[in-house]
């Protein structure tokens, strides 16, 4: 209708328009500036943008930084910066130029904030800085066998003990140490104890993510560990599908994981058959095995992603084995004693850990564990029958012991986020422990409700300072007494990728079921720490140096009546440091750790060196992988100064020491290989990996300790069953989605 | 006649403006193209051209291509090391594609940046981490593959990948080339869809078949 008209109008606008543009475009205005931080230095390439257009430059290596706009009026300028927290400030602009300084606030996050690392060594993926193991690093570790224990020994503040399991750290012994899954207790970590033989850890290390090796000033989280705690996180949800299989020289197994299509749950099963019969023909043992050791393992879990992120794990474990072994009799060369067992256990773990809303988590932990066992000793003549001498010293060795050991876990921790990272948690747990034993005609029923109510906070005042406070309190009701722990740590930052850190706390724990069973009549054993540590971390290596000193207290004493009189100290120096790139291909590491320990426990005379403490221990570790053989050398090299031993007589009402020495040091060198032959074949339904390993390559000489005769007049050398350990074997999987090959492709 | 002048301002005003949007948006995008390409390796320019694409994505918020290229320069740089932790800003590429895959779904160019920053993120730990990040960077170069067949691109980036795996592992040239060649072929029959659209890779292709020659 008025089509004439428009164009009329347009060609009477246009020019004009233009022409104001024009006039702005030469009206342009500079806004220029500075972008510091809080300690006025420059932030280069810290990104200025003018909000809601184009215009915007970023920061010059001075931190300057200058562009020019056409825009008029008030506007949003906005800075950014990895690393820092964006701020905004509004300007006007006019035909003047503007300048601006910022000062830019770090921000203070996981990656960059200072983790407190005092006393414990974090694997995982989840936070490099402090990354020190994975599984991956577990199972390639010559000479460990892929147990887990063995590679903790590897690391500085663990002792190299061979003729019990256990992880003995910074003078402690091996009951100090702990095992937590998920959070839960874990209460028969290794397989049944055999006198003077160690027995291997009943998880497999494919089982977690994360391994954190505290060696001290742990966690309020935890508790009734005086020394140290092993806490293993599961993995979540598995890559993929897979079924697998795996034939060795001392078992068969096989195992079959289903991850769901929407990626959202899993299952899987395993098990596996062990038995020495066939290693025990080839390779001589010093034991007379007359039950071959043979165990059934089978395992069950599920794994369920709920709507919220939050995951819900179920894990189980059902094993049986048995074992007979005979050996000399220290006190006539007639005798020998026969030691056999049947130990049947079951393990039970649920997690549950939910985000909830306004900064909420919380985690819930279940857990339940049987462990019965039935254990025998005899005194055999030459024939290997039954025999009784009259003389109480060697008939006191004959025994029946049935034990079963429950426990019944609940654990719930909340957490609720503060400003930044900082963070407050506390939580709860009860334990009810049912430990009913029969020695000979003696019976004996422990039960224990154990309460425990614990809060912490981390507070991360800077990205360079840290702080986590925490208290612990607990109750047991077979001890009726309490006690309150309180922990702290601090960690500040010194320079890049490099922190120190400090730690105190108190630490409680139980007497030893062992020692319960003659009398209640006691309190907590009590350890304090204090630890200084300083350590620098990048992707390519760690060093650490940390040293500690730990004060016993309230320490069981045997002799001459029950109580907590004992007392104790260990003080020490401990250095480790990883480097996966100087030396191309290879990855090692090295710890060395200096301990200086005494003790008066049990029916010790007066403070001495207990005799699961060397005064030096150090590891070298390396891996290599060679890519053109596709295969991987593992080598682990371990040095121990001798450890003491002692011959302790009673002599009226105390004991003394009749002999003492110290064992030669202790050297071993564990070897492993792992061949991957279809690693890279696209085409390939099969993965592979052969293993083959061996344990004291040079076979030196290896001496735990000594035992003696009831008289004092023969000692004899505790040493391993058999001088070295081989294995191989061969370990088979299929991918059912192929999703492997794709990996391969993309190595 | 007079309110009709004033409406024909307006009505103008809004069509020059609209027109005026539209050629400013691929006018900065072309600027900040050619900066990108002038960029090349140097550290300081990629930040600087990956600021520019963020300041139109952010101004814009209705297009998908600048922060798509924001995304890719940052991919790039978390795999050269430029601009800080190596995750730190590969997750910030990812912030960056997320935003783009909202406005755009399905989009194969999108699925090639979500592998690259896969790939960014195993190469900071290969051993620990080609298990996860190597699997999901291969599963969407083949999303990106259904998504569009015609896309040369994911054929260049799996020919990049098999070339720098080693040999043993399935690598090397052997693989990388026939895929390489696919690539080259396709980037034969590509047409970009705009001026601004996704248009790259075909030298590197060109230098993956000339070096396994």
């Amino acid at each position: 209708m008025c089509h004439q008209n428009e164009t009329d109008m347009k060609k009477f606008i246009l020019p004009w328009i233009f022409l104001i543009i024009a006039a702005a475009a030469m009206a342009q205005a500079k806004i220029s500036g500075t972008v510091k931080d809080n300690r006025n230095r420059p932030i280069p390439g810290a990104s200025i943008t003018l909000k809601g257009t184009y215009d915007g430059t970023v920061a010059d290596s001075t931190g300057k930084f200058s562009f020019k706009t056409t825009e008029k009026g008030e506007y949003m300028l906005e800075v950014k910066s990895i690393n820092y927290k964006s701020i905004e400030q509004k300007i006007t602009i006019a035909n003047d130029a503007v300048v601006v300084n910022f000062s830019l606030k770090e921000e203070v996050n996981e990656l960059n904030a200072v983790t407190v690392t005092a006393g414990s060594f974090e694997a995982g993926d989840k936070k490099r800085a402090a990354a020190v193991l994975t599984s991956l690093d577990i199972v390639t570790t010559g000479g460990a066998n892929a147990d887990i224990s063995a590679v903790m020994k590897t690391l500085p503040g663990a002792q190299q003990i061979g003729e019990q399991e256990g992880l003995f750290v910074r003078g402690g012994t091996g009951y100090e140490t702990k095992q937590f899954i998920d959070g839960t207790l874990v209460n028969n970590p290794y397989g049944t104890s055999i006198p003077d033989i160690a027995s291997r850890g009943r998880f497999s290390p494919f089982l977690f993510k994360g391994t954190v090796f505290s060696t001290g000033g742990y966690s309020a989280l935890y508790g009734q560990a005086l020394s140290s705690a092993l806490m293993l996180e599961s993995i979540d949800l598995p890559d993929q599908s897979q079924a697998s299989a795996s034939v060795s020289t001392v078992f068969v197994g096989a195992g079959y994981q289903e991850l769901a299509k929407n990626k959202k749950s899993s299952w899987g099963v395993n098990y596996g058959y062990t038995n020495l019969i066939a290693y025990f023909n080839i390779v001589k043992q010093k034991p007379d095995y007359f039950t071959m050791p043979e165990f059934h393992n089978g395992d069950a879990n599920f794994r369920i992603k709920t709507k919220k992120g939050g995951m819900i794990k179920y894990y189980t474990t059902f094993s049986y084995g048995r074992i007979g072994l005979r050996r000399p009799n220290i006190d006539s060369a007639d005798l020998k004693n026969a030691f056999g067992y049947t130990n049947v256990n079951w393990y039970n773990n649920v997690s549950w850990r939910e985000t909830l809303s306004h900064g909420w988590k919380f985690n819930l932990g279940l857990s339940y564990s049987t462990n019965k066992d039935d254990i025998k000793q005899e005194i055999q003549n030459q024939n290997n029958q039954y025999t009784y001498t009259g003389k109480a010293y060697i008939d006191s060795n004959n025994f029946v012991l049935n034990s079963r050991q429950d426990l019944s876990q609940i654990k719930v921790v909340l957490e609720k986020k503060l400003k930044g990272i900082s963070a407050v948690r506390f939580g709860s747990e009860y334990w009810y422990g049912y430990n009913k034993n029969k020695y000979n005609i003696y019976s004996s029923l422990l039960i224990d409700h154990f309460v425990s109510v614990f809060g912490e906070t981390d507070l991360y005042i800077t990205n360079g300072l840290a702080a986590k406070i925490g208290g612990r309190f607990e109750y047991s009701s077979i001890l009726a007494k309490a006690n309150i722990a309180p922990r702290l740590s601090l960690a500040y930052k010194v320079g890049k990728d490099a922190q120190m850190s400090l730690a105190y706390g108190d630490f409680y724990q139980k007497p030893e079921n062992t020692q319960l069973i003659s009398t209640t009549n006691f309190g907590y054993t009590k350890a304090t720490h204090y630890i200084a540590n300083y350590q620098k971390t990048n992707k390519f290596y760690t060093f650490r140096i940390e040293a500690f000193y730990k004060k016993y207290n309230d320490l069981v004493k045997t002799f001459p009546v029950f109580n907590n009189d004992g007392t104790g100290y260990a003080k020490g120096i401990e250095l480790y440091w990883r480097d996966k790139k100087s030396i191309k291909n290879l990855d090692y590491w090295i710890s060395y750790s200096y301990l200086d320990t005494k003790r008066d426990y049990l029916n010790y005379p007066g403070q001495m060196q207990p005799n699961f403490a060397a005064t030096h221990t150090a590891s070298l570790v390396t891996k290599r992988f060679v890519t053109e053989w596709k295969t991987g050398f593992n080598f682990t090299y371990s040095y121990a100064t001798g450890r003491p031993y002692y011959l302790l007589q009673q002599n009226g009402n105390k004991y003394e020491i009749k002999d003492q020495g110290k064992t030669t040091d202790y050297n071993s060198l564990g070897f492993s290989l792992n061949y991957l032959p279809n690693l890279g074949k696209a085409k390939a339904k099969t993965f592979i990996v052969l293993v083959a390993s061996v344990t004291n390559v040079f076979n030196q000489k290896q001496v735990y300790g000594y035992n003696y005769n009831y008289s004092g007049s023969i000692k004899q050398a505790i040493t391993p069953p058999a001088p070295q350990f081989f294995f191989i074997g061969c370990f088979l999987s299929w991918g059912v989605d192929r999703s492997q090959d794709a990996i391969n492709n993309n190595l | 006649m007079k309110k009709l002048f004033f409406l024909t301002i307006i009505a103008a005003g809004l069509q020059f403006n609209a027109s005026a949007q539209s050629d400013k948006f691929v006018d900065a995008m072309k600027s900040a193209l050619k900066q990108y390409g002038e960029a090349k390796d140097n550290g300081e320019a990629l930040i600087a051209v990956e600021a520019k694409f963020e300041r139109i994505a952010d101004a814009e918020k209705t297009q998908w291509l600048p922060y798509y290229y924001a995304a890719l320069i940052k991919a790039t740089m978390s795999m050269q090391g430029i601009g800080g932790d190596r995750d730190k800003v590969a997750d910030e590429a990812n912030d960056l594609i997320t935003k783009a895959e909202v406005i755009e779904k399905n989009n194969s160019e999108i699925l090639v940046i979500k592998s690259m920053i896969q790939t960014a993120k195993m190469i900071v730990d290969p051993q620990a981490r080609y298990m996860k990040n190597g699997a999901e960077a291969a599963r969407l170069l083949e999303e990106a593959k259904k998504a569009d067949a015609t896309n040369p691109r994911p054929y260049m980036l799996q020919a990049n990948n098999l070339k720098n795996t080693p040999e043993q592992f399935g690598g090397g040239c052997k693989s990388a080339k026939p895929i390489a060649e696919k690539a080259v072929e396709l980037y034969a029959a590509f047409k970009p869809k705009s001026e601004i659209a996704p248009n790259w890779g075909k030298e590197s292709c060109e230098g993956i078949i000339a070096s396994c020659k």
